[in-house]
């Protein structure tokens, strides 16, 4: 039967036919909706974690004590796992075990464009990486049967336009799941020096079949048709060299680590210049280049963001003396200016008020990872540093530690998905350093930004399975802070005398600011409304950067249709001119 | 009916875009054509500008529709389809809802919503179909459902048989939305 799935559904469907086990993850786009569509699988056990290490240690628990087990992150979330990575590398596996590494070139949705294929050799483990949604299927299911045939993980690397496009993918029947036998085999999953020293050479002699295997497998595909010039490519790339050139010689490497010499030569040689065209990275060239070949490739095409069939088509076509394509943009001049559409944060966001307080008090925050970045945005701009999950903390005390005059301004601002993933340590460091910092943790009761995934204090599971919720206040408390208070954001002005307060205080202080995210509970029924005989027209409802309160013909106003009705422009008013529709005028 | 089609969907966040981008890849599926679709999730859905790329036809390599390569962009607001208008091909077509969604940068007085769109477009495309798809979808009981009015506009654009289209809107939609939705898709197909 044929049907359309996204990349990541094709994903989730090859691990099923493959006869997967386990399945571990931690949310990240693009990768969160590989392990939402494993759940329609109930025999595979599958579960988020709440980061991308354990995710990839309970996957490797999961792989030594005999599933086919695959574990899922975003790019960035590699580095998270990378510890565990690189030695589960000299290992090896018992059942078969995949990594996808989804990334996300041109930054749709992350705050770096690392190219993983990287971590695939610093690794030394085999690198997969699908064109389309029936590659991903395929090359899924093939994965899994590398990683047993050498004894080693194998990284499936796919970027943000194979992660979420659709296509046709022909389903088969799944096998049943794989359970291979658990024997103690100390010598090659304890790592201790005198074994480990055994398992490198072990490494090296698998990557010397690996490249045997490159210039042998099916995943590498070599289609010789006009000779002029022959184009080595991968992934979503593949399908803008066919959509620019259909007449090409193509090189297609389904498996981009390691490479064949031999199968790379031979290509080579039967056309009579090659470029190689690749995302991000110039990965594929590198090596390419130390096989002693001539080859153009981030010459002409950028280290940043997307390729394009397009760009593929017009640097290629300018290289070789073509004609290039005509230029479509004249449809565009003369167009009035365009105002661009930023995400926000949605009306009757609880972060909003924290953001509005922060900025009001002119506290220098760090930042973490989650839809409360976008306190970094105008109107609110409440935000100093951002740079990784769970960093927002460690960067507070050091801080702190190096600008004292800072100390009694410095906020760290975290959310409860976030705290759980790598937020723990940081707050261990500063109690531990004698920090004085204020850590305010918005506990919004999800992993909104993701599309509201569970966490380890939802008191649900990936699969909807009531379970124990972690108490953050009681975690707090437990680690030895002592000043732990919490409070209902949209209570504005008791969260704002509250940051005064722990900000000013000699101790580690957290405030845990409680309200569920906006688009899973309603925070109140009803919309707000203008009393226009009293509104002075100051705009202070506006510093709120509220989507619902709008200027109109120089007066602000409030649409009633996507009015939350959460109250908190009721409480910026100076004059007390907004209210709910339908109260009583005072 | 052409052997490849490029259609860029055009909305904002919460229009349901994306749904709409999934009835058509599943009538191209329904109709054994080979279709890619391509959308961008994440920051976009909150109250961002959304997009996704449908390319049907014999064989479909890349998923996404370029500058000047739609054959047709259907919008489900005004702006968009004027932020959208250098994707289409030169003879190609613009089908839009004329609904006004003021973007934050507007909100705040920091930007100007341009007066005239449905005008401006006019005046750059050989063709234009542009309607208050909101207000047949509230007629139809449910304000959410103009994004399938402005489908079956677009399907009687294309091509594909009627039945086709409403069994896509029975894979695709909610049981509890079916009835609404088929109502207004056929309120579009009817239209022009």
């Amino acid at each position: 039967m044929k049907v359309l799935l996204t990349g990541n559904e094709a994903i989730a469907r090859g691990a099923y036919e493959a006869g997967v086990g386990v399945a571990a993850g931690y949310p990240g786009t693009p990768s969160t909706e590989i392990l939402e569509s494993i759940v329609q699988y109930p025999r595979i056990y599958s579960q988020w974690s709440p980061n991308e290490k354990v995710a990839f240690e309970v996957g490797v628990g999961a792989s030594i004590a005999g599933s086919r087990t695959l574990v899922t992150m975003k790019h960035v979330g590699v580095n998270v796992a990378a510890d565990p990575l690189l030695t589960f590398s000299y290992t090896g596996v018992n059942g078969g075990f995949v990594l996808v590494s989804a990334d996300d070139p041109g930054m749709h949705s992350s705050q770096n464009e690392q190219d993983n294929r990287r971590y695939g050799r610093l690794a030394k483990i085999p690198v997969l990486e699908p064109a389309d949604s029936r590659e991903a299927k395929e090359f899924a299911a093939k994965a899994f049967e590398i990683s047993e045939a050498f004894d080693t993980p194998v990284m499936l690397r796919i970027t943000t336009r194979i992660a979420h496009s659709q296509g046709m993918v022909e389903l088969a029947e799944p096998v049943p799941v794989v359970k291979k036998e658990y024997i103690k085999n100390a010598q090659k999953y304890v790592m201790i020096p005198a074994y480990g020293r055994i398992r490198h050479t072990v490494v090296e002699e698998r990557t010397e079949k690996l490249v045997q295997y490159a210039g042998e497998t099916e995943l590498n595909v070599t289609k010789i048709k006009d000779r002029k010039f022959g184009i080595i490519t991968s992934g979503i790339c593949y399908q803008y060299v066919k959509e620019a050139f259909p007449q090409a010689s193509i090189l297609k490497l389904g498996m981009t680590y390691p490479l064949s010499q031999k199968l790379v030569k031979d290509f080579a040689s039967q056309v009579d210049r090659v470029f190689v065209v690749e995302e991000l990275e110039p990965f594929l060239e590198e090596t390419v280049v130390t096989m002693g070949l001539k080859v153009d490739g981030k010459r002409l095409f950028p280290l940043i963001g997307e390729l394009s069939a397009k760009m593929v088509r017009e640097k290629i076509n300018r290289e070789m003396g073509l004609a290039s394509s005509p230029d479509e943009e004249k449809t565009r001049e003369g167009l009035p200016s365009i105002p661009a559409r930023p995400p926000v944060l949605c009306p009757g966001c609880p972060h909003r008020a924290v953001f509005y307080v922060l900025k009001k008090l002119k506290m220098v925050v760090t930042g973490d990872i989650g839809c409360y970045t976008l306190g970094a945005l105008p109107p609110l701009e409440a935000m100093d540093t951002t740079i990784c999950m769970g960093a927002s903390i460690g960067t507070a005390l050091g801080m702190e530690k190096s600008n004292p005059e800072l100390a009694k301004r410095i906020v760290a601002v975290i959310g409860d998905s976030t705290f759980f993933h790598s937020g723990i340590t940081g707050l261990v460091d500063m109690l531990y350093n004698k920090g004085k910092g204020t850590v305010l943790i918005l506990d919004n009761s999800t992993t909104a930004m993701t599309g509201h995934q569970q966490h380890p204090a939802t008191g649900k599971t990936l699969k909807n399975e009531p379970t124990e919720a972690v108490n953050i206040a009681g975690l707090v408390r437990g680690l030895g802070v002592k000043r732990v208070v919490e409070v209902d954001p949209f209570e504005l002005a008791r969260l704002e005398a509250l940051i005064k307060e722990e900000t000013a205080a000699e101790e580690v202080s957290v405030i845990i600011a409680k309200r569920p995210c906006a688009l899973l509970e309603k925070a109140a029924s009803g919309y707000m409304v203008i009393d226009e005989s009293k509104c002075i027209n100051c705009k202070q409802c506006m510093a709120l950067g509220c989507p619902a309160i709008a200027l109109r013909d120089g007066r602000v106003t409030i649409n009633p249709e996507i009015c939350n009705g959460c109250n908190l422009c009721t409480q910026v008013c100076k004059v007390g001119a907004i209210r709910k529709a339908g109260e009583d005028v005072e | 009916m052409l052997n490849k089609i490029n259609l860029l969907l055009v909305g904002v966040g919460g229009q349901g875009t994306i749904l709409a981008s999934k009835i058509l890849a599943e009538v191209a599926l329904l109709s054994g054509l080979d279709v890619k679709m391509s959308e961008i999730h994440g920051m976009a859905q909150r109250g961002g500008s959304v997009v996704t790329h449908v390319k049907m036809g014999d064989e479909i390599y890349s998923p996404l529709v370029e500058k000047g390569e739609a054959d047709i962009i259907l919008s489900f607001e005004q702006l968009e389809a004027l932020r959208w208008l250098s994707f289409l091909k030169p003879d190609g077509e613009i089908i839009t809802g004329t609904q006004v969604i003021e973007p934050v940068p507007v909100i705040m007085g920091k930007a100007v919503y341009p007066s005239g769109i449905v005008k401006t477009i006019q005046g750059r495309v050989q063709k234009l179909i542009s309607l208050d798809a909101l207000a047949f979808a509230t007629e139809c009981g449910n304000a959410k459902a103009s994004n399938v009015v402005l489908m079956g506009v677009l399907a009687r654009r294309l091509g594909f048989a009627k039945e086709i289209w409403l069994k896509a809107l029975d894979n695709k939609v909610p049981a509890k939305f079916l009835d609404i939705n088929k109502k207004a898709f056929t309120q579009g197909y009817e239209l022009v």
